[in-house]
């Protein structure tokens, strides 16, 4: 079954426990002022996000059909069976697709670097397939953030939503939108309140393109033959033409 | 027969004109941007931001300079292919133009990939599912073919004629090759946006953006070969073949009917027209890509326009304008809403741009300089330019 995280913004006390956790997981600097940037960037890989009295987690969602990976020209991105999208720095070209496709605008790109990477949360891959919690949800400590089945997160927070109605928005977000996303939120307010995009389609984007993309054999072959079939009649046309005699139309000399 | 020798000037050094300085400065420009995107990465050199990853050098120097080559395959496949002959005079500088136009388009993505050491990867590390693979492939098998067929004017300048049969052989199936490759990607720069519906304007995001693009970069082929051979006619003194060109605005005029036919069935069916009575950056933007497209349209119908050369020249103009407008709207303006954010490029990202445009020009001229790209245009003519009359009307259909 696939991991997930679900996040609670009603438990999150905005400690930024996770973002500490994280910064030391990749090997990133953290310090105050880091802290106090609310936005995800190539050494920043999730962060917390104050919108008013409430708090709102940010880190790649992981989705169950990314599109990220759908459209990465090299295949650098690959979507486990595990749960989490991993990259592969060293296939990636730099052509920042994924960063376009991403409804999330999650990956984020090493502007400043001569050899820049795209970078984003990959759910702790290593550690998850080491049978360990992701790293943000091992330290924070009011239990907002939690790791683990997805199956068993949706049941958590169905329970969470029936048992507290009032303290709830009553619907998770990453349920279905998109086809569904490794990250799960809860929140007291509608989830455009705290900086969550909610006019998603729900089918997968992948489908988008991948419709088209899929018409690619058809229209070769189609097109292969009308076309050849448009210069064998047109050029017999012309061959008629040069046997019965001199060029009465008005054109210029053939080759 | 080999192409005439341009005069020698007597001076050593060049004359210094208006446009020689222009284009020495944006050389300049561009050769310091090109040192700051090297040593200080796409940081240094660009304004691109993390919810803004794709700026200039994709909306205008890919998306642009793809479309804008098109007349090299429309024209393949208008004398080759359906055998419309007396389009011959105008083959030549398409497919140059076109082979031009991509090879610039490949310099342009070095400048904007972030890894461009590696713009081999997608050759060898594959995706079927992704559309900038197919692009990439695509790119790269066709700026071969129109190698493969800009190289008889190579073999005709010097007299080669051992190839020149070799390729002949080839020809056929190379150039149906190079249509199929062309319809492929062209149409994909507009699959390319399928993927964003969430952060691309609803006047511009549609289900039908790749047959949009593909019915658009047509239209544009034909407008860019009557743009350059009013002004290769200017550059190298040769007389306009107005008639031809006439002919030529005339296939213009439809194709730009049936793309305006098929932007307002689609607006129609999404029903966004709605769209249009906000006060938006957007609302404006896109009347202005319509005007620029209608106005041409509507006047490339009057035969009178199509027999004046600076009408058919404005109008040619135009309908480029509104091809740049289009692309740039979807590429770049109608993004900025939907990801939360500005973009203006940076001084940088335009001289890089403005510099592969006067590359293009210079290479251009150059080569219609020394290679015989035009001069079979002036003896097959002759007898057609003695007509005042429009070409043989069987052209058009």
């Amino acid at each position: 079954m696939p991991k997930a995280i679900l996040y609670d913004s009603t438990l999150c006390i905005g400690c930024r426990a996770c973002e500490g956790a994280c910064a030391e997981r990749w090997g990133l600097p953290y310090n105050d002022k880091i802290a106090a940037e609310e936005r995800l960037s190539a050494h920043k890989l999730t962060t917390i996000e104050t919108h008013g009295d409430h708090f709102c987690r940010r880190l790649c969602m992981n989705c169950l059909q990314p599109a990220c990976a759908s459209v990465c020209p090299v295949g650098a991105l690959q979507k486990t069976a595990l749960g989490p999208v991993i990259y592969d720095a060293a296939k990636c070209i730099g052509c920042r697709y994924c960063m376009q496709a991403c409804p999330f605008q999650v990956p984020t790109y090493e502007w400043s670097n001569r050899l820049p990477r795209m970078r984003k949360c990959d759910m702790c891959y290593a550690r998850q397939s080491a049978g360990k919690q992701t790293a943000c949800a091992e330290v924070c400590p009011v239990n907002a953030t939690r790791n683990g089945e997805r199956d068993e997160l949706i049941a958590e927070a169905r329970a969470r939503l029936a048992s507290k109605p009032d303290q709830y928005y009553q619907k998770i977000y990453g349920l279905s939108a998109v086809g569904g996303t490794s990250v799960l939120y809860l929140s007291a307010v509608p989830f455009e309140q705290i900086g969550l995009r909610t006019n998603l389609p729900q089918e997968p984007l992948p489908m988008l393109t991948w419709r088209v993309l899929e018409l690619l054999p058809d229209v070769v072959s189609t097109g292969s033959v009308l076309l050849g079939g448009i210069w064998w009649i047109t050029n017999r046309r012309a061959e008629v033409a040069r046997a019965e005699g001199p060029d009465t139309r008005k054109e210029g000399p053939r080759r | 027969m080999t192409a005439p020798l341009p005069k020698l000037r007597s001076k050593v050094l060049p004359q210094i004109t208006v446009w020689r300085v222009v284009f020495a400065a944006i050389l300049l420009s561009g050769a310091y941007a090109t040192w700051l995107r090297i040593f200080y990465g796409l940081g240094g050199s660009t304004n691109l931001s993390d919810k803004f990853p794709w700026g200039l050098w994709i909306g205008f120097d890919v998306m642009c300079g793809v479309g804008l080559a098109a007349g090299g395959f429309t024209l393949v496949a208008i004398v080759h292919i359906f055998n419309i002959r007396q389009y011959r005079p105008v083959l030549r500088p398409a497919i140059l133009t076109a082979f031009l136009g991509y090879l610039l388009v490949t310099l342009g993505l070095l400048y904007d990939v972030g890894r461009p050491d590696r713009m081999w990867h997608p050759l060898v590390m594959w995706n079927p599912h992704s559309v900038m693979f197919e692009v990439a492939w695509c790119v790269t098998l066709y700026t071969t073919v129109l190698f493969l067929e800009f190289l008889p004017i190579v073999f005709e300048r010097f007299g080669l004629h051992k190839p020149m049969e070799w390729i002949h052989r080839i020809s056929v199936p190379l150039m149906i090759l190079g249509v199929l490759l062309s319809t492929l990607h062209q149409s994909s720069l507009g699959t390319l946006f399928l993927i964003v519906p969430e952060k691309l304007y609803p006047l511009w995001y549609t289900p039908v953006l790749p047959l949009l693009f593909y019915v658009s970069a047509i239209a544009v082929g034909l407008a860019m070969t009557i743009f350059e051979s009013w002004h290769s006619s200017r550059a190298f003194g040769r007389a306009l073949e107005l008639p031809l060109l006439a002919s030529v605005g005339r296939v213009l005029a439809v194709a730009m009917s049936v793309y305006l036919w098929i932007r307002f069935l689609d607006l129609l069916h999404r029903g966004v027209f709605s769209l249009l009575l906000r006060n938006r950056t957007e609302t404006w933007l896109f009347l202005l890509e319509m005007a620029l497209a209608a106005v041409p349209t509507v006047l490339l119908f009057q035969a009178r326009v199509r027999r004046n050369p600076g009408a058919l020249y404005a109008c040619a103009v135009m309908v480029v304008f509104s091809f740049i407008a289009n692309r740039l709207n979807v590429g770049i303006t109608g993004l900025e809403a939907g990801s939360g954010t500005h973009y203006l490029p940076k001084w940088s990202e335009v001289a890089v741009t403005l510099s592969l445009v006067a590359v293009g020009f210079a290479i251009f001229r150059v080569i219609g300089q020394y290679f015989p790209i035009f001069e079979t245009r002036s003896a097959e003519t002759a007898p057609l330019a003695a007509e005042e009359k429009e070409a043989d009307p069987l052209a058009v259909g």
